[in-house]
């Protein structure tokens, strides 16, 4: 189970957004400081570790831009959405932060509250409201990519990466 | 069984069996593997020990050509330094065969009918208008797929738009999608299956401005049922291609199916900052001012844009205070241009036609904009800050539109510079 405070964010949020474009050729550390830097200034430093982010639907539309690495990078724990922009998804996958899809989740939290994650049965919980919604089932291998910490872990064991300090 | 549409088809055949679903995971060998120059920069790169197939991969720098800054150039070095390694080659350095990675897949023909393409990439998509499934899929998965030569996909529910009759003088594909995303949303995990009798009216640079800005919609794959129009493109192109053309059943199971009359759309425009649910018609808009104005990218820098273009400015003079830039998709287009007089007849008007690269499309450089400035771009996305200072207004709309507003100053209807169909 994963618990923490939720932020929230609307529909069709772009990786342009999460990571823009001058900060594009900048290493990962300062990438995640320019996460929503043009529509909520500021919000980076409020980020606590193992928050959790609520969004609306069609979330990381757009370029194929490692945004969901700043995410990760910035200790969030996890991402629910009403839905998930397929390329995102996979940038989710690969650099191992998890996120889910969750029809209905936008309208069952206001921001500032908690929620409870569950991932033996994909199910999120309101702990001030006690709603209890039903995600999206994510497949076991993918789940464990997410957990797991992505993709080059996984190619450095098999030799097909040449190892360095993860990022 | 109910039938299959085109993307299970392929993905099945891929994965080995019959028998995909919405909802299954595809494992799939990969055909084709195009890496791009942001691949290299060093946030993104790793060096890799092996390369399971260097045959089926190709390297295009795009984005940034040639290299504006040392980081650029770094990368660039990068990755030749990777291709001479490996044995790669395919390279589309700077230079004669230099382009944006999904004009040089077309322009080559690399995307066959029947394929698996990735590429870092979100507008691979492109390639479907080739009835090839390609994919943008991200940096981490680029690495993945050349050190193991194999891939996953999910599969999605597909639409199916039948496009039927044929667009209207000065209305153009790039109008179709801002209608689309206006009309129908995103299509995020879903499809999109093209077909119907409009096809026959249009062609492989229309088709792909389709199946470029399905990014936009968030669309999984975007891909055109093969006819002759694609199979004589793809044999002129790549004469020794070996392919196998997929249809979809007649009873596949759509999602849903949807058909646009092609004769209905107007000229339309994308307000800033985003384009999903955004879209209205152009002559409610028409009148604001812009300062730059762009033509390019993957969708929208096609021969067909380039020719548009200059038929609206040609013998005119560009807006006072008005910067209209025009970007090729690739030095081959720009070639073909040059030989038919369009670059000429740009350039007379005041236009800059800048060497093939992703350019001011990706805010790099070649056309950045200052604060609180306007642009209207026919490029393929106008997210706040995606070209520059984030204050700066993106309006988007297609080819004809841009040229015909650079002409004018302000935002205008196309009609009056165009009087036959473009595609
Ligand atoms: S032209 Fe624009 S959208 Fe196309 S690949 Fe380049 S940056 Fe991306």
């Amino acid at each position: 189970m994963i618990a923490g405070r939720v932020w929230k964010f609307g529909d069709n949020i772009s990786t342009d957004l999460m990571l823009p474009r001058p900060f594009m050729l900048r290493p990962p550390e300062e990438q995640k400081l320019a996460v929503f830097a043009a529509t909520r200034p500021g919000w980076v430093a409020q980020v606590r570790s193992g928050d959790i982010m609520v969004v609306g639907r069609n979330f990381g539309t757009g370029s194929a831009r490692p945004a969901a690495r700043s995410l990760r990078n910035l200790g969030l724990g996890c991402l629910l959405a009403e839905s998930i922009n397929g390329l995102f998804f996979r940038n989710c996958v690969n650099f191992g932060f998890l996120a889910m899809e969750c029809p209905g989740v936008s309208e069952a939290f206001e921001e500032g509250q908690s929620a409870e994650v569950f991932l033996d049965d994909f199910t999120v919980l309101n702990r001030e409201t006690g709603v209890r919604l039903k995600g999206v089932p994510i497949p076991g291998a993918l789940l464990e990519l997410m957990q797991g910490g992505g993709v080059f872990p996984i190619l450095e064991a098999r030799g097909l990466i040449e190892r360095i300090p993860p990022h | 069984m109910m039938g299959k549409t085109i993307v299970e088809k392929i993905l099945g055949r891929a994965a080995g069996g019959e028998g995909l679903a919405p909802g299954d995971i595809a494992v799939v060998e990969i055909d084709l593997t195009v890496l791009i120059d942001t691949d290299f920069f060093p946030s993104n790169w790793r060096n890799v020990t092996k390369v399971a197939n260097p045959d089926k991969v190709v390297v295009v720098y795009d984005h940034r050509m040639p290299a504006p800054d040392r980081e650029t150039a770094e990368a660039h070095v990068a990755g030749r330094s990777f291709v001479r390694r490996f044995g790669i080659k395919r390279l589309h350095d700077v230079g004669r065969d230099q382009g944006i990675s999904h004009v040089v897949v077309a322009d080559n023909a690399y995307a066959l009918p029947g394929m698996i393409m990735v590429c870092e990439d979100s507008h691979t998509c492109s390639a479907g208008a080739f009835n090839c499934a390609g994919r943008g899929i991200g940096g981490p998965d680029m690495i993945y797929c050349i050190t193991t030569g194999t891939t996953w996909f999910r599969v999605g529910e597909t639409i199916r738009y039948d496009l039927a009759g044929r667009l209207r003088a000065a209305v153009s594909t790039k109008d179709v999608f801002l209608h689309m995303a206006g009309r129908f949303g995103d299509h995020t995990n879903q499809n999109l299956e093209f077909g119907g009798d409009g096809l026959r009216y249009l062609g492989m640079d229309a088709r792909r401005t389709l199946t470029t800005m399905a990014a936009e919609l968030s669309a999984e794959f975007a891909i055109f049922d093969p006819d002759d129009v694609l199979l004589d493109y793809v044999r002129q192109r790549n004469p020794t291609a070996v392919f196998e053309p997929v249809y979809p059943d007649a009873d596949a199971g759509y999602k849903e199916r949807r058909s646009i009359a092609l004769g209905e759309i107007e000229p339309m425009l994308a307000l800033p900052d985003a384009m999903v649910n955004n879209t209205i018609p152009l002559r409610e808009a028409a009148g604001e001012q812009i300062q730059q104005a762009f033509i390019g990218s993957c969708a929208n820098g096609t021969l067909d844009d380039l020719a548009v273009a200059a038929k609206v400015v040609g013998g005119r003079r560009i807006a006072p205070g008005v910067r209209l830039i025009v970007t090729p998709g690739s030095e081959r287009i720009h070639r073909e241009a040059l030989k038919a007089g369009y670059v000429s007849a740009l350039m007379e008007a005041g236009a800059i036609v800048t060497n093939a690269t992703c350019g001011a499309c990706a805010g790099g450089h070649l056309g950045v904009l200052g604060p609180s400035e306007t642009c209207i771009t026919s490029s393929t996305r106008n997210y706040k800050g995606r070209m520059g200072d984030p204050s700066a207004r993106i309006f988007m709309a297609s080819t004809a539109t841009v040229a015909a507003s650079a002409v004018t100053g302000v935002i205008t209807h196309p009609g009056e510079f165009l009087s036959e169909v473009v595609a």
